[in-house]
């Protein structure tokens, strides 16, 4: 199952494909919304990892449009429990990625992207 | 027996039949669990900071299940789909990918807290086709390569496999220095034919500490040790659950996981029963 936490981190790693590979754009979404345990101590660990952007724009894409543009100075429960949701509570079950620079597509099917690439793309 | 690396390539070694067989088999998921556990108190995490790990080579689950318990998250990638497919079907809490770690992590830097591989990097040291990045000194550069950029600084990666022979140990270790990686091979149980393992582990930075652990000396898993280490989990939980952290799923959580994967329409969500939220035993 893919999240937006793991998202947020996938960049295309096709031959060559090295400026502009991130984020991969989510298409024709299928979205399923599971709940997950609230852990406050790792989100607060975790924000220094995210690209907020592209977080922001990909929650976006999923028709989530709850995070704020910048990551606030004052990190409180409100922000995190928020935070929490958008990362980790929203599955993309069926869809794709689609490279930004070089259009490999990585489709997801039963939430679950397809990352192989075929030979002439390995780098 | 002849090993299964040299039978069929991964995604077809484990297809339906064997994927299924492979993880209903308590053999091997007891196996499996002592490895997962030994590859997390080698990897030496700083306590409670909940980390971000990833499983290489992550299979059905069985390693995803322990990290689910111990409250770390983590993402998984395997290359056989039916394995993957198993691990859907057993809830695990990972995000997984269909991946072939041959051709590289597309994982941004600085990703993960650390890395485990449980009986996965054997698979990399044969060759399918003659195309020039099929070869396993190419695959498996790839594979460190980006492996070392998508952990932090510091961090560690444990890798448990399978070697035939200590050249096949020397080029895996070369090629994961080459890469930037300190570190290196940890034994366990060295003088039984049984119980060896070895355990690749792989430093970025200092890793955290300055020294490859040591292996496990006895010459098996005795119970009085699976016992002590049982010891250290079960202080560990307490502790969690006296701080307030606890990770341990309860019943009424389960519960509500169940009802919600239920009305989402999800087939199979096993019966409640008295079963459900038990505390799991020891696995030693
Ligand atoms: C013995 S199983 C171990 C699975 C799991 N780590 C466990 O401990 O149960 C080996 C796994 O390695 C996977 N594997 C082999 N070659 C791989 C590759 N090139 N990329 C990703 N996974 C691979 C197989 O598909 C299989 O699931
Ligand atoms: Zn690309």
């Amino acid at each position: 199952m893919v999240r937006l936490i793991t998202h947020n981190l996938l960049a295309c790693h096709a031959k060559g494909c090295t400026t502009n590979n991130f984020p991969l754009q989510i298409k024709d979404a299928q979205l399923a919304l599971r709940e997950a345990e609230f852990n406050p101590d790792f989100l607060r660990g975790f924000i220094p990892r995210i690209e907020w952007a592209a977080l922001v724009s990909a929650a976006r894409q999923l028709g989530d449009e709850s995070l704020p543009n910048e990551v606030p100075e004052m990190i409180d429960d409100d922000f995190l429990r928020g935070l929490h949701h958008v990362l980790l509570e929203i599955h993309i079950d069926e869809g794709a990625m689609v490279c930004p620079n070089c259009g490999h597509v990585y489709p997801i099917s039963s939430g679950i992207p397809n990352m192989l690439l075929a030979e002439h793309e390995i780098g | 027996m002849s090993r299964p690396e040299l039978i069929a390539p991964p995604e077809i070694y484990y297809g339906d039949t064997e994927a299924k067989k492979y993880t209903n088999n308590t053999r091997i998921q007891q196996i499996q669990a002592e490895m997962t556990y030994r590859a997390l108190e080698l990897l030496n995490l700083p306590p409670d900071e909940p980390a971000f790990l990833l499983d290489i080579g992550c299979g059905s689950g069985l390693s995803g299940e322990i990290l689910d318990e111990e409250g770390y998250l983590w993402a998984g990638v395997d290359i056989a789909p039916s394995m993957l497919e198993v691990a859907l079907e057993r809830e695990v809490e990972g995000d997984l990918f269909l991946h072939d770690i041959g051709q590289g992590f597309g994982f941004r830097p600085g990703s993960f807290d650390g890395a485990i591989s449980i009986s996965v990097l054997q698979w990399l040291l044969n060759a399918e086709t003659s195309h020039p990045t099929s070869s396993p000194p190419h695959r498996l550069n790839r594979f460190f390569t980006t492996l070392h950029a998508a952990l932090r600084n510091p961090a560690r990666a444990v890798l448990q496999f399978y070697p035939t022979s200590d050249d096949q140990v020397q080029l895996i270790t070369q090629i994961a220095q080459r890469a930037g990686f300190g570190g290196g091979v940890v034994v366990d149980y060295p003088n039984s034919k049984k119980a060896r393992k070895v355990f690749l582990v792989l430093y970025v930075g200092d890793g955290g500490a300055a020294q490859v652990p040591r292996g496990l000396e006895n010459e098996e898993p005795n119970e009085a040790e699976g016992r002590v280490k049982f010891e250290k989990r079960r202080e560990r939980e307490k502790r969690r659950e006296k701080s307030g952290k606890t990770k341990v799923r309860d019943r009424d959580w389960i519960l509500k996981k169940k009802d919600l994967y239920r009305r989402r329409g999800k087939e199979d969500v096993p019966h409640d029963s008295k079963y459900t939220g038990r505390k799991r035993k020891a696995v030693f």
